[in-house]
């Protein structure tokens, strides 16, 4: 209990730092001036959610190597946070979008494969409300998540494979791509303030899921007494 | 100051969405607990 309490409080002194350095400490880019702050806080959330889905994957691929119910309760754990990093990064993404390309959306490649990711693991979450038998619900949905995680990459890949609204990577598009130094800095404090809020998040989401499997055990004893 | 409210929209919105999801994580949380006290004082009850 205390370690998640450190956890949080220093998941959240990060968080509230990093926003500091977005607003006093990055530089203003020249040409978008203000709301490209809006950046340290859309990307870094954005790889966030893309990292909280890769822990899913990975214990979906345990889950159906080992069968333990501990990779079940981290999948459903890690998606549910991912799932809230990717909420963040499409309501932030247009409110940025509107005053720079003037329109709110467009269905370009990375839009497109953010908004399936989303969805993916949407249907990753109902399909687990739709079985009863919990070792069952367990295998169907690891199955389900290890083909959700195809999109990820694809989310990644996307601005570099084909020529999007959406702007060029700017953190390892090679040539002619890059940061100012201070941005870069603060961009990845911002990286790491997010991860540690994911990580945070993920463990709260754990105790509950354990919770939940002590519950189902002691309420199968209870009926059977 | 050009877009501030945008800036200042997105922050507000996001770390809504965070704070939303981790007091529905909390809630559940609270209700569980409550479920398993009551099981673990029904157990010795029933045998």
């Amino acid at each position: 209990m205390t370690k998640r309490i450190i956890l949080g409080a220093v998941a959240i002194l990060l968080v509230i730092a990093a926003a500091y350095a977005a607003f006093f400490i990055a530089p203003e880019e020249r040409t978008m001036g203000l709301i490209q702050r809006i950046f340290y806080f859309h990307a870094a959330t954005a790889w966030a959610g893309e990292m909280t889905f890769f822990v899913c994957f990975l214990a979906n691929l345990l889950y159906v190597w080992k069968r333990d119910p501990r990779y079940d309760w981290l999948g459903v754990s890690s998606a549910e946070v991912g799932l809230a990093c990717i909420t963040v990064v499409l309501i932030t993404g247009p409110i940025w979008a509107h005053p720079v390309w003037g329109i709110w959306w467009t269905w370009d490649a990375r839009l497109t494969s953010t908004f399936v990711l989303w969805l993916l693991y949407v249907s990753y979450l109902l399909l687990r409300t739709l079985v009863d038998e919990p070792d069952r619900r367990a295998l169907l949905s690891a199955l389900f998540g290890i083909f959700a995680f195809i999109d990820v990459p694809l989310v990644f890949f996307s601005i570099r494979w084909w020529r999007t609204q959406h702007p060029q990577p700017v953190i390892m598009g090679g040539s002619g791509s890059g940061l100012d130094p201070t941005m870069s800095k603060v961009f990845f404090f911002s990286v790491l303030a997010m991860h540690m809020l994911a990580a945070f998040l993920i463990v709260e989401r754990y105790v509950l899921e354990k919770m939940k499997a002590e519950v189902d055990f002691l309420a199968r004893e209870v009926e059977a007494q | 100051m050009k877009n501030l409210d945008s800036v200042f929209a997105a922050y507000i919105v996001g770390w809504g969405v965070f704070f939303v999801f981790y007091l529905t994580i909390a809630k559940r949380t609270s209700n569980l607990r409550t479920e398993l006290e009551r099981l673990k004082n029904s157990l010795p009850r029933t045998k």
